[in-house]
């Protein structure tokens, strides 16, 4: 969902660029000393393998395709603050090297993917988590639930967007409408990928997964039960 | 009691998987237009996209420019990519953990 320069005007892609300078640097100021031995190789590869995995678009139907935007992936695995600056470096590199995603379009973009589309996903995997089983076995499941819905609701934000500076006149309903269905489409995607990179690396090493924080293993929790009280 | 696997191993194996991934795969990813350029057409306002500043880069479009093999200027596009965001975490990361260190080296 990489907006292009020209469809939001001027103010609106000045506003964006704000908000997004505005998340960059409380991000950067929240991150600061928190990223030690474990968690900063986290941070690289998080980023690293969200730019590789929105190289692949993946069908969705009628001549349609989607990929990762992988905001919900990277909260989950170093927390919200660091996915902010994780997906924003992706933007960035796209944007200036790659000429994905508008320039002037970048701080809608880092709006939307890297604000949006990773606090979105954290407060939703978060509220998954809290009616889920506090066992690390929850934690990819959340994420996906989590990816999935992300992914609609950040299309919705460009739709506000869209209705505060749209450069052509669509009927928001319509606009509404279209965005929504397609996204929902591509959530599956999200959720899937989201699962299976959480639930390997949960698997393996729990506590490099910011987002397994407090949760017991699954085979512990089995031991402790066959504990008599 | 299962033998941990460390932190190294675990960060090595995601970065392979993200280098194959671009390097490899992407090849085989759909060219189809994505789900806000779909909306775009169908809703009459692609137009509105201007051309891209970056349009002119050499990697524009996740392509080497001057190579004209799909597959090799595709996979080497993704290879220079993951190596630039990796290089540029490495330095935000190191900046991020020096700026709070109580080291007195620094």
């Amino acid at each position: 969902m990489h907006v292009p320069d020209g469809f939001l005007d001027g103010p609106t892609s000045v506003a964006t660029a704000a908000i997004a300078a505005a998340g960059i640097g409380v991000a950067l100021w929240r991150s600061r000393g928190s990223l030690d031995d474990r968690s900063a190789p986290m941070a690289g590869m998080a980023a690293v393998f969200v730019f590789a995995a929105q190289m692949l678009n993946f069908p969705v139907g009628a001549g349609t395709s989607g990929h990762l935007l992988g905001g919900t992936l990277a909260a989950v695995l170093v927390g919200p603050w660091t996915a902010t600056l994780c997906i924003t470096v992706v933007l960035v590199v796209q944007a200036l090297l790659f000429a994905d995603g508008g320039i002037t379009a970048l701080g809608t973009n880092v709006t939307l993917m890297a604000v949006v589309g990773v606090w979105v996903g954290w407060a939703l995997f978060r509220a998954v988590g809290l009616v889920l089983p506090r066992r690390t076995g929850s934690v990819p499941v959340a994420a996906a639930i989590a990816a999935f819905l992300s992914v609609p609701i950040t299309a919705l934000a460009f739709v506000a967007l869209y209705a505060v500076g749209g450069q052509a006149p669509i009927p928001l309903e319509t606009l509404t409408t279209a965005m929504l269905s397609w996204h929902a489409l591509i959530g599956i995607g999200e959720a899937v990928i989201t699962f299976l990179v959480v639930g390997s690396i949960v698997g393996t090493r729990p506590d490099l997964v910011r987002g397994a924080a407090g949760r017991r293993p699954a085979d512990l929790t089995r031991r402790e039960a066959q504990v008599p009280a | 009691m299962k033998q941990r696997i460390s932190t190294r191993t675990v960060v090595i194996g995601g970065l392979a998987v993200a280098l194959l991934l671009a390097a490899v795969v992407s090849y085989y990813a759909s060219g189809s237009p994505d789900g806000l350029e779909r909306v775009a057409e169908n809703l009459g306002f692609a137009g509105t996209a201007g051309e891209h500043a970056a349009g002119d880069s050499p990697l524009a479009d996740y392509g080497v420019g001057g190579i004209g093999d799909a597959r090799l200027s595709g996979g080497l596009a993704g290879v220079i990519g993951v190596l630039v965001v990796g290089i540029v975490m490495v330095g935000l990361t190191r900046l991020l953990r020096r700026s709070n260190s109580d080291s007195t080296e620094d």
